[in-house]
């Protein structure tokens, strides 16, 4: 078995008035594709502010990978401030992630790699349509292709497909589903939608309020969530 | 024309400005912030009059109250909903202020005018170079912040995610809008600031649709505007303030309707 890429051991984390994050230890291994389900209110985010290293842990540890000196992170959050006047095109936007060079302008490097990740998202055709007049599907295909662009060695999704219809849905994930094949890029995949999960995900992190169950998603029982719910 | 020291002086100085104020004015569209740059422009009147109190050059006096006031206002509103609030608190109290320097300043009308208008032909030469060095200073600043600048901007969530300090990029970029303000109130004057800092950017997002690209248009915009401004204000002894704000209305409305076509 490969050794872990992420190994988050006993993390407890408390704000003033509740504990939110009780002694969860999970092992995250390289090319995994791991779903975090769980209600409203458990956690899902505070530990993914963890992992990002914009909340610290009153106690408990993340150990990355020691290959990797700085972890490469690519996040695809929740909520993003685009509305439909929103000025940048979808290439843009995308390549406002590039920070290989301090110049205003792309080095040939950066165009070559915003190419590639335009393309590698079947995104070509409307690069340079507005993204405020983008589609909810196309909006989540560049921020996906946003936070692929510097090619993360982790790729967390913040319940990137609560708002799109069911084909939506799935086009985004088979993307997902091909980096984290072809590339190996791990997934940390944190939604409500089990049939998902249960389509794209190896591994599950079940969390309820203070404990957490893990383990192959081929294992994962439906009634375990519906038992969490009712907790 | 440019045999007189005047125009010369007024071309060199409206030149800067145009340019600062066309870069400027991208990431003031970007984050929202014209209500900021139009008060930043009526704490700029107050400095000036505190600047005439104390004898001093109007422009020093103008960084100072605007440069002070900035900073306090990232300070107070690092969350955005109490943003507008503080920014309202923050300029009557420094406005309020303006109104008290100018009258014990016992100086005549024709001075507060001047601020609020705009005196483009009376700039002098050492007038020119504080200009010069001020926008040459914000060209660097911008230079050594542009990429995190420009990412916190147009995606702040994306920024913070990718480890940019967003809270000192808003800052640093507090401190070069208010130098360009206080610069480009030497042209336009205070009250008209928005026609340089913020129309040519507006009209720019309608014709193209990358952070460069919108920085050319709104340069060239601020520039067509200074420079035809100036020369019909030199033809006609009106007002340059009356024509610059009339070429860029004329721009941003000409802006509004070529989107109306394209989208009809």
């Amino acid at each position: 078995m490969s050794e872990p890429v992420l190994n988050i051991k006993n993390l407890t984390v408390s704000f003033p008035d509740h504990l939110v994050l009780n002694d969860l230890s999970i092992a995250v291994n390289k090319g995994d594709f791991l779903s975090v389900v769980g209600q409203n209110g458990v956690g899902k985010t505070t530990l993914v502010r963890v992992v990002l290293h914009q909340l610290a842990p009153q106690h408990g540890k993340i150990e990355y990978h020691p290959v990797f000196k700085r972890m490469k992170i690519g996040y695809v959050p929740q909520f993003r401030n685009i509305d439909e006047e929103y000025p940048l095109s979808i290439r843009d936007f995308v390549g406002l992630n590039l920070h290989d060079s301090h110049m205003p302008w792309l080095s040939k490097k950066e165009r070559q790699k915003l190419d590639k990740i335009i393309a590698q998202t079947n995104l070509e055709t409307i690069q340079n349509t507005p993204l405020g007049e983008a589609s909810g599907g196309e909006k989540q295909k560049a921020y996906l292709a946003q936070a692929l662009i510097n090619d993360p060695d982790l790729l967390i999704l913040d319940e990137s497909t609560a708002s799109l219809d069911n084909v939506r849905k799935f086009e985004l994930l088979d993307l997902v589903k091909e980096f984290n094949e072809q590339q190996g890029v791990t997934v940390l995949f944190i939604t409500h939608d089990i049939e998902l999960a249960q389509k794209y995900a190896h591994d599950y992190l079940l969390m309820r309020h203070g404990t957490y169950q893990s383990g192959p998603i081929a294992q994962f029982k439906e009634s375990d969530l519906e038992e969490a719910e009712h907790a | 024309m440019l045999s007189f020291a005047f125009m010369r002086h007024a071309y060199i100085a409206g030149t800067m400005i145009a340019i600062i104020s066309g870069i400027i004015g991208v990431y003031v569209i970007g984050r929202n912030m014209s209500f900021l740059s139009h008060m930043l422009s009526e704490i700029g009147f107050s400095g000036a009059s505190f600047g005439i109190f104390m004898s001093w050059p109007p422009l020093n006096g103008m960084l100072l109250f605007t440069i002070v006031s900035s900073v306090l206002i990232g300070q107070m509103s690092s969350k955005s909903s109490r943003r507008e609030a503080s920014i309202s608190a923050i300029s009557s109290l420094f406005l309020g202020s303006g109104i008290l320097f100018l009258s014990l300043a016992n100086k005549n009308a024709s001075d507060a005018t001047s601020i609020l208008f705009g005196s483009m032909i009376g700039i002098s030469q050492s007038e020119v170079n504080q200009i010069l060095w001020l926008s040459i200073a914000v060209l660097v600043i911008i230079f050594f912040v542009y990429r995190d600048l420009r990412f916190d901007s147009f995606d702040h969530v994306g920024a913070e995610v990718k480890g940019v300090n967003t809270q000192l990029i808003s800052i640093v970029f507090l401190v070069i809008l208010a130098l360009s303000v206080s610069v480009a109130a030497q042209i336009v004057g205070s009250l008209l600031i928005f026609v340089l800092l913020t129309l040519p950017a507006s009209s720019a997002k309608h014709f193209t649709r990358t952070v460069s690209g919108m920085m050319i248009f709104s340069i060239g915009a601020a520039l067509l505007g200074v420079w035809l401004g100036l020369y019909l204000g030199y033809l006609t002894n009106w007002p340059v303030s009356f024509f610059i704000a009339m070429i860029e209305c004329a721009i941003y409305f000409g802006a509004l309707a070529w989107n109306r076509i394209k989208n009809a």
